[in-house]
Protein backbone atom coordinates (compact mmCIF):
# COMPACT_ATOMS: atom_id res chain seq x y z
CA UNK A 1 0.00 0.00 0.00
CA UNK A 2 1.98 3.17 -1.37
CA UNK A 3 -0.93 5.86 -0.70
CA UNK A 4 -3.03 6.64 -2.89
CA UNK A 5 -2.59 6.60 -6.81
CA UNK A 6 -3.65 10.27 -7.89
CA UNK A 7 -2.91 9.83 -11.87
CA UNK A 8 -5.03 6.33 -12.07
CA UNK A 9 -8.07 8.92 -10.10
CA UNK A 10 -7.55 11.75 -12.38
CA UNK A 11 -7.74 9.02 -15.13
CA UNK A 12 -10.92 7.49 -14.08
CA UNK A 13 -12.31 11.26 -12.81
CA UNK A 14 -11.77 12.75 -16.54
CA UNK A 15 -13.66 9.40 -18.41
CA UNK A 16 -16.64 10.09 -15.94
CA UNK A 17 -16.81 13.62 -16.73
CA UNK A 18 -16.16 13.19 -20.41
CA UNK A 19 -19.10 10.24 -20.80
CA UNK A 20 -20.97 12.78 -18.40
CA UNK A 21 -20.98 15.30 -21.42
CA UNK A 22 -23.49 12.71 -22.77
CA UNK A 23 -25.97 12.05 -20.77
CA UNK A 24 -26.28 16.53 -20.54
CA UNK A 25 -26.77 16.41 -23.78
CA UNK A 26 -30.02 13.76 -23.54
CA UNK A 27 -30.57 15.71 -20.18
CA UNK A 28 -30.63 19.38 -21.99
CA UNK A 29 -33.42 17.84 -25.16
CA UNK A 30 -35.75 17.11 -21.86
CA UNK A 31 -35.14 20.74 -20.24
CA UNK A 32 -35.86 22.51 -23.57
CA UNK A 33 -38.97 21.38 -23.82
CA UNK A 34 -40.03 21.06 -20.07
CA UNK A 35 -39.37 24.79 -19.65
CA UNK A 36 -41.44 26.14 -22.35
CA UNK A 37 -44.32 23.90 -22.71
CA UNK A 38 -44.01 22.04 -19.32
CA UNK A 39 -44.24 18.87 -20.94
CA UNK A 40 -41.68 16.01 -19.46
CA UNK A 41 -41.27 14.25 -22.99
CA UNK A 42 -40.22 10.72 -22.48
CA UNK A 43 -40.11 10.25 -25.82
CA UNK A 44 -36.26 12.31 -25.66
CA UNK A 45 -35.28 8.77 -26.00
CA UNK A 46 -36.88 7.56 -28.98
CA UNK A 47 -35.98 11.14 -30.82
CA UNK A 48 -32.66 9.88 -29.88
CA UNK A 49 -32.35 6.49 -31.30
CA UNK A 50 -34.79 7.88 -34.53
CA UNK A 51 -32.10 10.50 -35.21
CA UNK A 52 -29.42 7.93 -35.09
CA UNK A 53 -31.24 5.38 -36.64
CA UNK A 54 -32.04 7.35 -40.01
CA UNK A 55 -28.52 8.92 -40.44
CA UNK A 56 -26.58 5.55 -40.28
CA UNK A 57 -29.21 4.04 -42.66
CA UNK A 58 -29.10 7.00 -44.95
CA UNK A 59 -25.10 6.49 -44.68
CA UNK A 60 -25.39 2.80 -45.18
CA UNK A 61 -27.06 3.32 -48.95
CA UNK A 62 -24.14 5.78 -49.84
CA UNK A 63 -25.53 9.23 -48.61
CA UNK A 64 -22.23 11.68 -48.06
CA UNK A 65 -22.39 12.08 -44.59
CA UNK A 66 -22.79 15.75 -44.58
CA UNK A 67 -25.37 15.48 -46.82
CA UNK A 68 -27.50 12.84 -44.17
CA UNK A 69 -26.91 14.97 -41.47
CA UNK A 70 -28.84 17.67 -42.95
CA UNK A 71 -31.34 14.75 -44.01
CA UNK A 72 -31.93 13.53 -40.77
CA UNK A 73 -31.64 16.86 -39.10
CA UNK A 74 -35.13 18.25 -41.62
CA UNK A 75 -36.51 14.50 -40.80
CA UNK A 76 -36.19 16.20 -36.74
CA UNK A 77 -37.25 19.06 -37.65
CA UNK A 78 -40.75 17.84 -39.52
CA UNK A 79 -41.23 15.13 -36.45
CA UNK A 80 -40.69 17.79 -33.80
CA UNK A 81 -43.57 19.96 -35.57
CA UNK A 82 -45.41 17.12 -36.26
CA UNK A 83 -45.89 16.52 -32.69
CA UNK A 84 -46.24 19.90 -31.17
CA UNK A 85 -49.31 19.86 -33.82
CA UNK A 86 -50.38 16.32 -34.08
CA UNK A 87 -50.36 15.54 -30.31
CA UNK A 88 -49.53 17.87 -28.27
CA UNK A 89 -51.85 20.62 -29.48
CA UNK A 90 -54.89 19.19 -28.90
CA UNK A 91 -53.99 18.32 -25.51
CA UNK A 92 -53.60 21.90 -24.37
CA UNK A 93 -54.70 22.33 -20.96
CA UNK A 94 -54.66 19.19 -20.29
CA UNK A 95 -52.75 17.60 -16.69
CA UNK A 96 -48.92 17.19 -16.78
CA UNK A 97 -49.70 13.40 -16.29
CA UNK A 98 -51.69 13.27 -19.69
CA UNK A 99 -48.96 15.00 -21.19
CA UNK A 100 -45.97 12.48 -20.18
CA UNK A 101 -48.20 9.68 -21.35
CA UNK A 102 -48.80 11.04 -24.46
CA UNK A 103 -45.40 11.70 -24.92
CA UNK A 104 -44.38 7.61 -23.73
CA UNK A 105 -46.78 6.25 -26.45
CA UNK A 106 -45.24 8.85 -28.58
CA UNK A 107 -42.02 6.96 -27.61
CA UNK A 108 -43.34 3.42 -29.21
CA UNK A 109 -44.87 5.04 -32.21
CA UNK A 110 -41.55 6.88 -33.17
CA UNK A 111 -39.58 3.46 -31.98
CA UNK A 112 -41.87 1.11 -34.06
CA UNK A 113 -41.42 3.62 -37.08
CA UNK A 114 -38.40 3.48 -36.63
CA UNK A 115 -38.24 -0.38 -36.71
CA UNK A 116 -40.26 -0.62 -39.43
CA UNK A 117 -38.57 1.84 -41.77
CA UNK A 118 -34.91 1.12 -40.85
CA UNK A 119 -35.54 -2.62 -39.40
CA UNK A 120 -34.14 -3.93 -35.94
CA UNK A 121 -30.19 -5.00 -37.04
CA UNK A 122 -27.86 -3.36 -34.67
CA UNK A 123 -26.13 -0.56 -37.16
CA UNK A 124 -22.17 0.70 -36.36
CA UNK A 125 -22.25 3.96 -36.70
CA UNK A 126 -18.14 4.99 -37.48
CA UNK A 127 -18.27 9.21 -37.00
CA UNK A 128 -13.88 8.77 -38.34
CA UNK A 129 -12.74 9.24 -34.68
CA UNK A 130 -10.77 6.66 -33.37
CA UNK A 131 -10.78 5.62 -29.83
CA UNK A 132 -7.41 5.79 -29.37
CA UNK A 133 -6.13 6.61 -25.61
CA UNK A 134 -3.84 9.92 -25.69
CA UNK A 135 -1.76 10.54 -22.95
CA UNK A 136 -1.45 13.99 -20.93
CA UNK A 137 0.89 14.63 -18.09
CA UNK A 138 0.70 10.64 -17.46
CA UNK A 139 -3.22 10.55 -17.46
CA UNK A 140 -4.72 8.41 -20.46
CA UNK A 141 -7.43 10.55 -22.06
CA UNK A 142 -9.95 8.59 -24.80
CA UNK A 143 -10.01 10.41 -27.91
CA UNK A 144 -13.65 9.46 -28.26
CA UNK A 145 -14.65 11.08 -25.38
CA UNK A 146 -12.59 14.04 -26.40
CA UNK A 147 -14.15 14.63 -29.19
CA UNK A 148 -17.78 13.79 -28.49
CA UNK A 149 -17.44 16.61 -25.61
CA UNK A 150 -16.36 18.73 -27.31
CA UNK A 151 -19.17 18.65 -30.07
CA UNK A 152 -21.61 18.63 -27.07
CA UNK A 153 -19.41 21.81 -25.79
CA UNK A 154 -20.19 23.41 -28.97
CA UNK A 155 -23.82 22.47 -29.38
CA UNK A 156 -24.27 23.70 -26.23
CA UNK A 157 -22.33 27.25 -26.86
CA UNK A 158 -24.53 27.26 -30.29
CA UNK A 159 -27.72 26.70 -28.11
CA UNK A 160 -26.42 29.65 -25.54
CA UNK A 161 -26.29 32.14 -28.19
CA UNK A 162 -29.26 31.33 -30.38
CA UNK A 163 -31.15 31.68 -26.78
CA UNK A 164 -29.62 34.79 -25.53
CA UNK A 165 -29.46 36.92 -29.34
CA UNK A 166 -32.27 36.11 -31.63
CA UNK A 167 -35.55 37.14 -31.24
CA UNK A 168 -37.06 33.21 -30.96
CA UNK A 169 -34.32 32.75 -28.34
CA UNK A 170 -35.78 35.44 -26.71
CA UNK A 171 -39.60 34.55 -27.22
CA UNK A 172 -38.78 30.97 -26.08
CA UNK A 173 -37.09 32.58 -22.77
CA UNK A 174 -40.40 34.28 -22.21
CA UNK A 175 -42.45 31.79 -22.96
CA UNK A 176 -40.57 29.05 -20.52
CA UNK A 177 -40.53 32.49 -18.30
CA UNK A 178 -44.51 33.39 -18.10
CA UNK A 179 -46.41 31.26 -20.68
CA UNK A 180 -49.78 33.17 -20.04
CA UNK A 181 -47.94 36.89 -20.45
CA UNK A 182 -46.18 35.55 -23.29
CA UNK A 183 -49.69 34.84 -24.34
CA UNK A 184 -50.73 38.40 -23.74
CA UNK A 185 -47.74 39.69 -25.26
CA UNK A 186 -49.07 38.06 -28.22
CA UNK A 187 -46.41 35.28 -29.24
CA UNK A 188 -47.09 32.29 -31.13
CA UNK A 189 -46.72 29.62 -28.45
CA UNK A 190 -47.98 27.22 -30.69
CA UNK A 191 -44.96 28.38 -33.11
CA UNK A 192 -42.65 28.57 -30.38
CA UNK A 193 -43.13 24.94 -28.97
CA UNK A 194 -42.66 23.83 -32.81
CA UNK A 195 -39.20 25.14 -32.85
CA UNK A 196 -38.37 24.12 -29.54
CA UNK A 197 -39.17 20.54 -30.40
CA UNK A 198 -37.24 21.23 -33.94
CA UNK A 199 -34.24 22.14 -31.61
CA UNK A 200 -34.93 19.45 -29.40
CA UNK A 201 -34.76 17.23 -32.26
CA UNK A 202 -31.34 18.85 -32.92
CA UNK A 203 -30.05 18.08 -29.68
CA UNK A 204 -31.45 14.53 -29.81
CA UNK A 205 -29.44 13.96 -33.39
CA UNK A 206 -25.85 14.96 -32.19
CA UNK A 207 -26.79 13.14 -28.84
CA UNK A 208 -27.67 10.00 -30.86
CA UNK A 209 -24.78 10.57 -33.46
CA UNK A 210 -22.27 10.63 -30.36
CA UNK A 211 -23.63 7.19 -27.78
CA UNK A 212 -24.53 5.75 -31.28
CA UNK A 213 -21.25 5.90 -32.52
CA UNK A 214 -20.04 4.22 -28.97
CA UNK A 215 -22.66 1.70 -28.49
CA UNK A 216 -23.53 0.88 -31.61
CA UNK A 217 -26.71 1.84 -33.36
CA UNK A 218 -29.72 -0.32 -31.69
CA UNK A 219 -33.05 -0.34 -30.11
CA UNK A 220 -31.51 -0.54 -26.58
CA UNK A 221 -30.38 3.05 -27.46
CA UNK A 222 -33.79 5.02 -26.44
CA UNK A 223 -32.74 3.68 -22.87
CA UNK A 224 -30.34 6.30 -22.76
CA UNK A 225 -33.14 8.20 -21.46
CA UNK A 226 -32.88 6.70 -18.48
CA UNK A 227 -30.19 7.43 -18.00
CA UNK A 228 -31.31 11.82 -18.14
CA UNK A 229 -33.89 11.19 -15.75
CA UNK A 230 -31.25 10.78 -12.75
CA UNK A 231 -29.42 13.74 -14.78
CA UNK A 232 -32.24 15.80 -14.09
CA UNK A 233 -33.10 15.19 -10.74
CA UNK A 234 -29.98 16.18 -9.54
CA UNK A 235 -29.78 19.25 -12.06
CA UNK A 236 -33.64 20.62 -11.74
CA UNK A 237 -36.11 19.49 -14.84
CA UNK A 238 -36.12 23.05 -15.97
CA UNK A 239 -32.21 24.29 -15.88
CA UNK A 240 -30.19 23.97 -18.39
CA UNK A 241 -26.48 24.59 -16.58
CA UNK A 242 -28.54 22.30 -14.07
CA UNK A 243 -28.30 19.36 -17.39
CA UNK A 244 -24.60 20.06 -17.75
CA UNK A 245 -23.45 19.95 -14.38
CA UNK A 246 -25.81 17.11 -13.22
CA UNK A 247 -24.68 15.40 -16.29
CA UNK A 248 -21.08 15.59 -15.29
CA UNK A 249 -21.31 14.87 -11.45
CA UNK A 250 -23.32 11.72 -12.39
CA UNK A 251 -20.85 11.30 -14.76
CA UNK A 252 -18.13 11.52 -12.75
CA UNK A 253 -19.36 9.85 -9.62
CA UNK A 254 -20.76 6.30 -10.95
CA UNK A 255 -17.70 6.31 -12.80
CA UNK A 256 -15.40 6.36 -9.44
CA UNK A 257 -18.23 4.54 -7.64
CA UNK A 258 -17.32 1.57 -10.25
CA UNK A 259 -13.90 1.63 -9.78
CA UNK A 260 -13.38 2.48 -5.91
CA UNK A 261 -16.47 0.65 -4.48
CA UNK A 262 -18.05 -1.34 -6.97
CA UNK A 263 -16.15 -4.63 -5.98
CA UNK A 264 -18.13 -4.02 -2.75
CA UNK A 265 -21.01 -4.53 -4.78
CA UNK A 266 -19.50 -7.07 -6.67
CA UNK A 267 -19.93 -5.02 -10.01
CA UNK A 268 -21.88 -3.38 -11.88
CA UNK A 269 -22.95 -0.09 -9.96
CA UNK A 270 -22.99 1.98 -13.15
CA UNK A 271 -26.06 0.48 -14.05
CA UNK A 272 -27.99 2.08 -10.87
CA UNK A 273 -25.73 4.04 -8.73
CA UNK A 274 -26.38 7.31 -10.70
CA UNK A 275 -30.42 6.46 -9.20
CA UNK A 276 -28.84 6.37 -5.50
CA UNK A 277 -27.14 9.83 -5.94
CA UNK A 278 -30.20 10.88 -8.07
CA UNK A 279 -32.79 9.28 -4.64
CA UNK A 280 -30.25 11.29 -2.21
CA UNK A 281 -29.83 14.28 -3.71
CA UNK A 282 -34.15 14.23 -4.09
CA UNK A 283 -34.46 14.41 0.25
CA UNK A 284 -31.80 17.05 0.44
CA UNK A 285 -33.11 19.31 -2.58
CA UNK A 286 -36.13 18.01 -4.00
CA UNK A 287 -36.01 21.05 -6.94
CA UNK A 288 -32.39 20.58 -8.17
CA UNK A 289 -29.20 22.42 -7.97
CA UNK A 290 -30.66 24.97 -10.31
CA UNK A 291 -34.43 24.30 -10.33
CA UNK A 292 -36.09 27.60 -9.85
CA UNK A 293 -36.49 28.76 -6.78
CA UNK A 294 -40.13 29.37 -6.10
CA UNK A 295 -39.85 33.43 -6.03
CA UNK A 296 -42.70 35.35 -4.29
CA UNK A 297 -45.03 36.84 -6.95
CA UNK A 298 -45.48 40.45 -5.63
CA UNK B 1 -68.68 54.65 -43.13
CA UNK B 2 -70.77 53.80 -40.32
CA UNK B 3 -68.51 51.73 -38.96
CA UNK B 4 -66.00 54.15 -37.48
CA UNK B 5 -68.93 55.79 -35.62
CA UNK B 6 -69.47 52.27 -33.99
CA UNK B 7 -67.25 52.19 -30.53
CA UNK B 8 -63.68 50.64 -31.10
CA UNK B 9 -64.64 47.90 -28.17
CA UNK B 10 -68.15 46.45 -27.60
CA UNK B 11 -69.22 44.05 -24.89
CA UNK B 12 -72.43 43.22 -25.20
CA UNK B 13 -74.69 40.90 -22.44
CA UNK B 14 -71.67 38.26 -21.96
CA UNK B 15 -71.86 35.63 -19.34
CA UNK B 16 -69.17 33.30 -18.99
CA UNK B 17 -67.86 30.35 -16.67
CA UNK B 18 -64.83 28.78 -15.69
CA UNK B 19 -64.45 24.98 -16.44
CA UNK B 20 -68.15 25.14 -17.09
CA UNK B 21 -69.93 25.26 -14.12
CA UNK B 22 -68.54 28.64 -12.23
CA UNK B 23 -70.35 31.37 -13.11
CA UNK B 24 -67.92 34.25 -12.87
CA UNK B 25 -70.24 36.35 -15.34
CA UNK B 26 -73.79 37.08 -15.94
CA UNK B 27 -74.35 39.75 -18.73
CA UNK B 28 -72.16 42.58 -19.03
CA UNK B 29 -72.26 45.25 -21.40
CA UNK B 30 -69.75 48.06 -21.46
CA UNK B 31 -68.58 50.04 -24.55
CA UNK B 32 -65.31 52.04 -24.72
CA UNK B 33 -65.11 54.25 -27.68
CA UNK B 34 -62.00 56.03 -29.47
CA UNK B 35 -60.56 58.21 -27.34
CA UNK B 36 -61.54 57.30 -24.67
CA UNK B 37 -60.83 56.17 -21.44
CA UNK B 38 -63.15 53.92 -19.68
CA UNK B 39 -62.92 51.96 -16.42
CA UNK B 40 -64.67 48.98 -14.96
CA UNK B 41 -65.18 48.75 -11.25
CA UNK B 42 -66.34 46.45 -8.58
CA UNK B 43 -65.04 44.90 -5.88
CA UNK B 44 -63.31 41.97 -5.14
CA UNK B 45 -64.40 39.15 -7.04
CA UNK B 46 -67.05 41.16 -9.34
CA UNK B 47 -65.84 39.69 -12.78
CA UNK B 48 -63.54 42.44 -13.73
CA UNK B 49 -60.58 40.33 -14.68
CA UNK B 50 -62.72 37.67 -15.67
CA UNK B 51 -64.56 40.13 -18.30
CA UNK B 52 -60.66 41.45 -19.36
CA UNK B 53 -59.60 38.21 -20.56
CA UNK B 54 -62.79 37.51 -22.06
CA UNK B 55 -62.36 40.48 -24.62
CA UNK B 56 -58.63 39.32 -25.04
CA UNK B 57 -59.97 35.73 -25.47
CA UNK B 58 -57.76 34.67 -22.99
CA UNK B 59 -60.17 32.79 -21.35
CA UNK B 60 -59.86 29.64 -22.94
CA UNK B 61 -55.87 29.33 -21.79
CA UNK B 62 -57.36 29.62 -18.09
CA UNK B 63 -60.23 27.10 -18.53
CA UNK B 64 -62.69 29.49 -18.98
CA UNK B 65 -65.59 29.55 -21.40
CA UNK B 66 -68.10 32.32 -22.60
CA UNK B 67 -71.30 30.80 -22.84
CA UNK B 68 -73.77 33.75 -24.18
CA UNK B 69 -73.13 37.77 -25.41
CA UNK B 70 -70.54 38.99 -27.97
CA UNK B 71 -67.70 40.73 -28.00
CA UNK B 72 -66.31 42.94 -30.69
CA UNK B 73 -62.91 44.68 -31.32
CA UNK B 74 -62.90 47.17 -34.35
CA UNK B 75 -66.09 45.34 -35.72
CA UNK B 76 -64.48 41.63 -35.47
CA UNK B 77 -65.58 38.75 -33.41
CA UNK B 78 -62.75 38.52 -30.49
CA UNK B 79 -63.80 35.02 -29.62
CA UNK B 80 -62.95 33.94 -32.94
CA UNK B 81 -59.63 36.03 -33.05
CA UNK B 82 -56.05 34.77 -31.73
CA UNK B 83 -54.82 36.22 -28.86
CA UNK B 84 -51.92 37.36 -30.86
CA UNK B 85 -54.18 38.50 -33.73
CA UNK B 86 -55.65 40.55 -31.27
CA UNK B 87 -52.87 42.21 -30.39
CA UNK B 88 -51.84 42.34 -33.99
CA UNK B 89 -55.18 44.29 -34.51
CA UNK B 90 -53.84 46.78 -31.85
CA UNK B 91 -55.95 45.26 -28.89
CA UNK B 92 -53.44 44.91 -25.73
CA UNK B 93 -53.94 43.99 -22.30
CA UNK B 94 -51.65 44.71 -19.28
CA UNK B 95 -52.52 41.87 -16.83
CA UNK B 96 -53.84 41.36 -13.76
CA UNK B 97 -50.33 41.38 -11.02
CA UNK B 98 -48.03 42.65 -13.87
CA UNK B 99 -47.03 39.48 -15.22
CA UNK B 100 -43.66 40.38 -16.15
CA UNK B 101 -41.34 38.12 -17.73
CA UNK B 102 -39.10 38.16 -14.45
CA UNK B 103 -36.00 36.20 -15.55
CA UNK B 104 -36.01 38.55 -18.46
CA UNK B 105 -34.28 42.07 -18.35
CA UNK B 106 -36.70 45.46 -18.69
CA UNK B 107 -35.32 45.85 -21.77
CA UNK B 108 -35.75 42.17 -23.05
CA UNK B 109 -39.27 42.65 -21.57
CA UNK B 110 -39.95 45.82 -23.43
CA UNK B 111 -38.76 44.03 -26.45
CA UNK B 112 -41.06 40.87 -26.17
CA UNK B 113 -44.10 43.37 -27.05
CA UNK B 114 -42.16 44.71 -30.25
CA UNK B 115 -41.90 40.93 -31.04
CA UNK B 116 -45.75 40.21 -30.52
CA UNK B 117 -46.90 42.62 -32.86
CA UNK B 118 -43.66 41.16 -35.29
CA UNK B 119 -41.77 44.49 -35.63
CA UNK B 120 -39.22 44.91 -37.63
CA UNK B 121 -35.82 45.95 -35.84
CA UNK B 122 -35.70 49.36 -36.44
CA UNK B 123 -38.72 50.00 -35.41
CA UNK B 124 -38.43 48.25 -32.27
CA UNK B 125 -35.70 50.47 -31.61
CA UNK B 126 -37.62 53.05 -32.48
CA UNK B 127 -40.35 52.43 -30.28
CA UNK B 128 -37.78 51.61 -27.06
CA UNK B 129 -36.55 55.23 -27.08
CA UNK B 130 -40.27 56.13 -26.81
CA UNK B 131 -40.94 53.85 -24.01
CA UNK B 132 -37.79 55.53 -22.07
CA UNK B 133 -39.26 58.64 -22.74
CA UNK B 134 -42.07 58.28 -21.09
CA UNK B 135 -40.64 56.28 -18.64
CA UNK B 136 -37.27 57.53 -17.47
CA UNK B 137 -36.91 55.13 -14.86
CA UNK B 138 -37.08 52.13 -16.97
CA UNK B 139 -34.19 53.27 -19.06
CA UNK B 140 -32.07 53.17 -15.82
CA UNK B 141 -33.27 50.15 -15.18
CA UNK B 142 -33.08 48.50 -18.40
CA UNK B 143 -30.71 45.81 -18.04
CA UNK B 144 -32.15 44.99 -14.41
CA UNK B 145 -34.11 41.91 -14.48
CA UNK B 146 -37.56 42.57 -14.10
CA UNK B 147 -37.72 40.62 -11.49
CA UNK B 148 -35.82 42.49 -9.69
CA UNK B 149 -37.12 45.83 -9.35
CA UNK B 150 -39.67 47.19 -7.33
CA UNK B 151 -43.52 47.27 -7.56
CA UNK B 152 -43.58 49.84 -9.52
CA UNK B 153 -41.29 49.47 -12.06
CA UNK B 154 -42.63 45.85 -12.64
CA UNK B 155 -45.86 47.65 -13.76
CA UNK B 156 -44.20 50.27 -15.83
CA UNK B 157 -42.52 47.44 -17.49
CA UNK B 158 -45.69 45.75 -18.01
CA UNK B 159 -47.19 48.93 -19.29
CA UNK B 160 -44.37 49.81 -21.37
CA UNK B 161 -43.80 46.17 -23.04
CA UNK B 162 -48.16 46.74 -24.10
CA UNK B 163 -47.46 50.16 -25.49
CA UNK B 164 -44.41 48.21 -27.91
CA UNK B 165 -47.32 46.55 -29.82
CA UNK B 166 -48.51 49.89 -31.13
CA UNK B 167 -51.87 49.15 -29.12
CA UNK B 168 -55.07 51.06 -30.02
CA UNK B 169 -57.17 50.24 -27.43
CA UNK B 170 -55.10 49.50 -24.02
CA UNK B 171 -56.81 47.49 -21.50
CA UNK B 172 -54.99 47.21 -17.63
CA UNK B 173 -56.22 45.11 -14.90
CA UNK B 174 -55.58 46.58 -11.62
CA UNK B 175 -52.31 48.91 -12.47
CA UNK B 176 -52.68 50.19 -9.00
CA UNK B 177 -52.66 46.75 -7.18
CA UNK B 178 -49.63 46.93 -4.04
CA UNK B 179 -48.57 50.20 -5.52
CA UNK B 180 -47.88 53.31 -2.95
CA UNK B 181 -50.66 56.23 -4.01
CA UNK B 182 -47.58 58.45 -5.23
CA UNK B 183 -46.97 55.75 -7.72
CA UNK B 184 -50.28 55.46 -8.30
CA UNK B 185 -50.81 58.78 -9.56
CA UNK B 186 -47.34 59.16 -11.50
CA UNK B 187 -49.02 55.61 -13.90
CA UNK B 188 -51.91 57.13 -14.08
CA UNK B 189 -51.21 60.64 -15.10
CA UNK B 190 -49.25 59.01 -17.88
CA UNK B 191 -51.63 57.03 -19.02
CA UNK B 192 -53.90 60.76 -19.12
CA UNK B 193 -51.03 61.94 -20.88
CA UNK B 194 -51.01 58.82 -23.84
CA UNK B 195 -54.54 59.19 -24.08
CA UNK B 196 -54.36 63.08 -24.43
CA UNK B 197 -51.71 62.96 -26.77
CA UNK B 198 -52.17 60.17 -28.76
CA UNK B 199 -55.76 59.36 -28.92
CA UNK B 200 -55.14 56.08 -27.60
CA UNK B 201 -57.92 54.42 -26.31
CA UNK B 202 -57.74 52.78 -22.57
CA UNK B 203 -59.99 50.10 -20.30
CA UNK B 204 -59.06 50.00 -16.86
CA UNK B 205 -60.13 47.55 -14.64
CA UNK B 206 -59.84 49.12 -10.64
CA UNK B 207 -61.37 48.43 -7.14
CA UNK B 208 -59.41 51.74 -6.54
CA UNK B 209 -62.88 53.54 -7.58
CA UNK B 210 -61.01 57.25 -6.38
CA UNK B 211 -58.02 56.93 -8.94
CA UNK B 212 -60.11 55.46 -11.86
CA UNK B 213 -63.15 57.85 -11.32
CA UNK B 214 -60.47 60.84 -11.21
CA UNK B 215 -58.90 59.47 -14.57
CA UNK B 216 -61.52 57.91 -16.69
CA UNK B 217 -64.19 59.52 -18.76
CA UNK B 218 -66.90 56.76 -18.44
CA UNK B 219 -66.96 53.82 -15.95
CA UNK B 220 -68.85 50.61 -15.65
CA UNK B 221 -69.87 49.15 -12.17
CA UNK B 222 -69.55 45.17 -12.03
CA UNK B 223 -71.57 43.33 -9.06
CA UNK B 224 -71.71 39.97 -8.93
CA UNK B 225 -70.78 39.30 -12.85
CA UNK B 226 -73.19 41.83 -13.74
CA UNK B 227 -73.21 45.45 -15.45
CA UNK B 228 -75.21 46.98 -12.83
CA UNK B 229 -74.18 51.02 -14.08
CA UNK B 230 -72.76 52.47 -16.70
CA UNK B 231 -72.30 56.52 -16.42
CA UNK B 232 -69.81 59.42 -16.91
CA UNK B 233 -67.46 59.76 -14.39
CA UNK B 234 -68.31 62.71 -13.95
CA UNK B 235 -72.10 61.83 -12.77
CA UNK B 236 -70.36 58.94 -10.51
CA UNK B 237 -68.59 61.21 -8.85
CA UNK B 238 -71.39 63.62 -7.70
CA UNK B 239 -73.34 60.10 -7.53
CA UNK B 240 -76.59 59.58 -6.21
CA UNK B 241 -77.08 57.35 -3.37
CA UNK B 242 -77.03 54.59 -6.16
CA UNK B 243 -73.91 55.21 -6.80
CA UNK B 244 -72.33 55.46 -3.71
CA UNK B 245 -74.13 51.97 -2.80
CA UNK B 246 -72.08 50.51 -5.99
CA UNK B 247 -68.89 52.01 -5.04
CA UNK B 248 -68.54 51.02 -1.29
CA UNK B 249 -70.82 52.79 0.46
CA UNK B 250 -73.39 50.72 1.34
CA UNK B 251 -77.11 53.17 1.90
CA UNK B 252 -79.41 51.68 -0.63
CA UNK B 253 -80.76 48.50 -0.88
CA UNK B 254 -80.10 46.29 -3.73
CA UNK B 255 -83.36 46.06 -5.02
CA UNK B 256 -83.36 49.87 -5.96
CA UNK B 257 -80.63 49.56 -8.15
CA UNK B 258 -81.46 49.56 -12.00
CA UNK B 259 -79.86 47.31 -14.26
CA UNK B 260 -77.14 49.19 -16.07
CA UNK B 261 -78.20 51.04 -19.59
CA UNK B 262 -77.52 49.50 -23.11
CA UNK B 263 -74.49 51.23 -24.98
CA UNK B 264 -75.12 48.59 -27.46
CA UNK B 265 -78.12 48.76 -29.97
CA UNK B 266 -75.24 48.71 -32.59
CA UNK B 267 -74.16 45.66 -31.73
CA UNK B 268 -75.68 43.34 -32.95
N1 LIG C 1 -59.36 30.62 -12.92
C1 LIG C 1 -60.56 30.60 -12.27
N2 LIG C 1 -61.18 29.42 -12.05
C2 LIG C 1 -62.38 29.39 -11.42
N3 LIG C 1 -63.03 30.47 -10.96
C3 LIG C 1 -62.46 31.68 -11.12
C4 LIG C 1 -61.19 31.80 -11.79
N4 LIG C 1 -60.87 33.11 -11.82
C5 LIG C 1 -61.88 33.77 -11.21
N5 LIG C 1 -62.84 32.91 -10.78
C6 LIG C 1 -64.09 33.29 -10.11
O1 LIG C 1 -64.81 34.17 -10.94
C7 LIG C 1 -65.35 35.23 -10.20
C8 LIG C 1 -64.87 36.56 -10.73
O2 LIG C 1 -63.48 36.69 -10.47
P1 LIG C 1 -62.59 37.81 -11.11
O3 LIG C 1 -62.96 37.96 -12.53
O4 LIG C 1 -61.18 37.46 -10.82
O5 LIG C 1 -63.02 39.11 -10.31
P2 LIG C 1 -62.25 40.47 -10.03
O6 LIG C 1 -61.18 40.60 -11.04
O7 LIG C 1 -63.31 41.51 -10.14
O8 LIG C 1 -61.71 40.39 -8.64
C9 LIG C 1 -64.95 35.00 -8.75
O9 LIG C 1 -66.04 34.39 -8.10
C10 LIG C 1 -63.80 34.07 -8.84
O10 LIG C 1 -63.76 33.22 -7.73
MG1 LIG D 1 -59.20 40.91 -10.72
Amino acid sequence: MSGFDWQFFVEVLIGGLLSGVMYSLVAIGFVLIYKTSGVLNFAQGAMLLFAALTFVSLVERGVPFALALIITFAVMVVIGIAIERVVLRPLTNRSPMTLFMATLGLSYILEGAAQLIWGTQVHGLDLGIDDVPFEVGGVLISQFDLFAAAIAAALVLFLSVFFRYTRVGLAFRAVADDQFAALAVGLRLPRIWATVWAVAGLVALVAGLLWGARLGVQFSLSLVVLKALPVLVLGGFDSIPGAIVGGLLIGATEKLAEVYIGEYFGGGTESWFAYVVALAFLLIRPSGIFGQKLVERV
Amino acid sequence: MAEHDLPLLVVDGVSATYNHAIAALQGVSFAVRRGEIVALLGANGAGKTTALKALSNLLPAERGQITAGSIRFDGRDVTATAPADLVRSGLVQVLEGRHCFRNLTVEENLITGGIGRSARRPEIADDLEKIYLQFPRLKAKRRTLAGLTSGGEQQMTAIGRALMSRPRLLVLDEPSMGLAPLVVRDIFETLRKLNQETGLAILVAEQNSTVALKYAHRATILENGISVLSDSTENLRNGNDVTKFYLGERTVPLAVAKPANQLTEAGT
